[in-house]
């Protein structure tokens, strides 16, 4: 039986649902030798802005338990020298390259998109309305509904291609999020980022990020990402981007029958960058083993308490 | 996935960070530069081995050295690149740690069967590593970073480590001794039970200059102690190139004792990182360039070994848990 792992999302086309997750693999180029970027889903390259931003300072990382905190910062070159120095070889190698973009206010968002307008081999847009590291931007729109709306609305309108805001989960419901978004015109939403957090050296009673807060990341936040994969497959009807700590093919099965399209795998490319291999592998035993042709199918298949025992309740 | 390295490519604009080509003269640094043609891994890919520990040797309470079977590591690795380590365990730490080669290990027909790690045990993964039997195993994901500059003579080498910073002198003086450079070994530890390898260092043909904290071998003091005696005394008639490894303030007062003296030092930097590739910004360390603020650049990358003098030390945190 062929198997085909091919997904839409809108009608952006990935020849598998795995795509390298955004701030988890540079620019790409960084694994370009590594790993054959023709053959992931997609590649979610490192959130920009319009200009060059330095980042914090160090600590910017630490281990906690079945996790990580990150707070980078976004340090990056700025859209104009990602066009220039980077996408040419994401192009070549056949990426099917999804641009992150970050603002400090809507019109950043917007110029940001604007300027990628004219730029060559940019399959979608990932709107980053969610980072909690950053004192103006990312999260502050991502928080409320109005900010998610008028910030994907203004994407929207000057943008030419498919948008996916990238949901905070350091909300109290995030489905109404996603709706937000949807009305705004979204063509899909990504979730989740990562759950502000902190942690603190005890010995030195200093915070152990230079940030003192940072988000969290890894296995730890799995089960509260599927179950807001599951609130939002619920709320609307709007293709899903899930992520949050896949290690293993079996943790992207749950995103995916939870109602993700596509998965994004981020923190298990740094313990493991010669990952995507096994997790196709591992999607492709699952169908066959399961008599599936296509993982399309599987998408949004959670079989719940109340279908499986209508037959008794009636 | 395809692991093997693609042809490169004239495109490809990349840092031109750590990367020596084959057949340059190894003497020469690269330099920080852009460059359209060279890429990120032009002479050495990283490859992931599962490897098995083949002996793991304790030196004190803390030390150990590890020996593992990862041959195809090994011959890949320069002197100064670093491997990212993990411990094969479900329920160890998630992600993997950077660690320095140590030695390139041979067999009696002198070839590599592996690579050795001197670990200092000081947190989660460290205390797992102190622990390995003959027989685990432990991801090893490498060689990583940008080499020490592996110098000709007659320019002289003096490398300065303190503790755990001798990590990387090890494979660095076989290879300077087996060219022969005249090379100097400059070790400082808490306490002479603390000072390693010395008989090894020996055998290479290494001149040892000793510092404890206890005075209880060598000068009493840190190791710029006999550092900054020799460098007064010395009437230099060959060029000196410096090596540093150890404590931030001790990298930092050699690289600017060295400079009173006109003398270049190339600094090993130990960064908390995530990936060792370049993919999660974690491990930046701020430099200085002629003519350009101080910015922050990847030491998986551009780094683990620098230049002391773009090193902008004022600004290194030295604030670094260790998990």
């Amino acid at each position: 039986m062929s198997i085909d792992l091919s997904v839409n999302i809108g009608s952006l086309h990935l020849s598998n649902p795995l795509i390298a997750a955004s701030g988890c693999f540079g620019y790409g180029e960084e694994y370009a030798d590594l790993v054959d970027l023709s053959t992931l889903g997609g590649v979610a390259v490192k959130g920009l802005f319009l200009d060059e931003r330095e980042g914090h300072p160090p600590s910017r990382i630490v281990e906690t338990p079945s996790g990580m905190l990150n707070a980078i910062g976004l340090q990056g070159i700025g859209v104009r020298r990602f066009v220039n120095e980077k996408l040419p070889l994401l192009q070549e190698r056949g990426a099917v390259v999804i641009v992150n973009i970050c603002g400090s206010t809507i019109d950043e968002y917007a110029e940001v998109a604007r300027i990628l307008n004219d730029a060559e081999g940019v399959s979608a847009l990932e709107l980053n309305i969610s980072c909690p590291n950053i004192k103006r931007g990312g999260m502050m729109f991502g928080c409320s509904l109005q900010g998610t709306h008028d910030v994907v609305a203004a994407v929207r309108r000057v943008t030419r291609y498919p948008l996916f805001p990238k949901l905070t989960p350091n909300v109290a419901d995030i489905g109404s999020f996603a709706s937000a978004a949807r009305d705004a015109g979204a063509d899909a939403v990504s979730l989740v980022n990562t759950f502000l957090a902190m942690a603190i050296d005890v010995e030195t009673r200093r915070p152990k990020l230079s940030n003192v807060v940072g988000g969290l990341s890894g296995p730890a936040i799995r089960p509260i990402a599927i179950r807001m994969v599951h609130e939002c497959r619920q709320a609307v009807p709007l293709p899903i981007i899930g992520m949050g700590g896949i290690m293993t093919a079996r943790d992207a099965l749950e995103f995916i029958i939870a109602g993700a399209t596509a998965v994004q795998v981020g923190t298990a490319n740094f313990v493991d960058p010669f990952i995507w291999n096994k997790l196709l592998t591992g999607l492709t035993d699952y169908l066959r083993r399961h008599k599936l042709s296509k993982v399309s199918d599987l998408v949004g298949t959670l079989h719940t308490a109340e279908e499986n025992t209508t037959w008794t309740s009636s | 996935m395809d692991k093997k390295p693609r042809q490169p490519s004239s495109l490809h604009p990349v840092w031109t960070g750590h990367l020596i080509t084959q057949g340059q003269s190894r003497g020469v640094r690269v330099c920080h530069r852009r460059t359209p043609d060279v890429r990120i891994y032009s002479l050495n890919m990283p490859v992931d081995v599962d490897a098995v520990v083949l002996s793991n040797t304790p030196l004190s309470k803390d030390y150990n050295v590890l020996v593992l079977a990862a041959s195809s590591v090994a011959s890949r690795a320069e002197p100064g690149q670093f491997v990212m380590v993990k411990p094969d365990l479900v329920d160890g730490p998630l992600l993997r740690r950077p660690f320095s080669v140590f030695e390139i290990i041979r067999d009696k027909t002198q070839q590599i069967k592996g690579l050795s790690l001197l670990n200092k045990r000081v947190g989660a993964t460290t205390r797992i590593l102190f622990a390995l039997k003959p027989g685990d195993r432990v991801r090893c994901l490498g060689p990583l970073g940008r080499p020490f500059s592996v110098i000709e003579p007659p320019e002289q080498a003096w490398m300065v480590a303190g503790g755990v910073g001798l990590a990387p002198f090890a494979m660095l003086a076989s290879v300077l001794r087996k060219r022969g450079v005249e090379t100097t070994l400059f070790y400082g530890g808490r306490s002479s039970t603390d000072l390693f390898h010395l008989d090894e260092f020996r055998q290479l043909g290494v001149r040892l200059k000793l510092a404890t904290d206890d005075g209880s071998r060598g000068d009493l003091g840190n190791v710029t102690v006999p550092l900054t005696r020799v460098l007064d005394e010395v009437d230099r008639p060959a060029p000196v190139r410096l090596y540093a490894c150890g404590p931030t303030p001790m990298m930092r007062a050699v690289t600017e004792l060295a400079a009173t003296h006109g003398l270049t030092t190339e600094v090993s930097l130990e960064e908390v990182m995530g990936c060792g590739l370049g993919g999660c910004y974690s491990c930046v360390v701020p430099v200085q360039h002629k003519g350009v603020p101080v910015h922050f650049v990847r030491s998986c990358l551009d780094g683990p070994t620098f230049d002391g003098s773009t090193v902008a030390w004022e600004q290194l945190d030295e604030h670094r848990p260790i998990g």
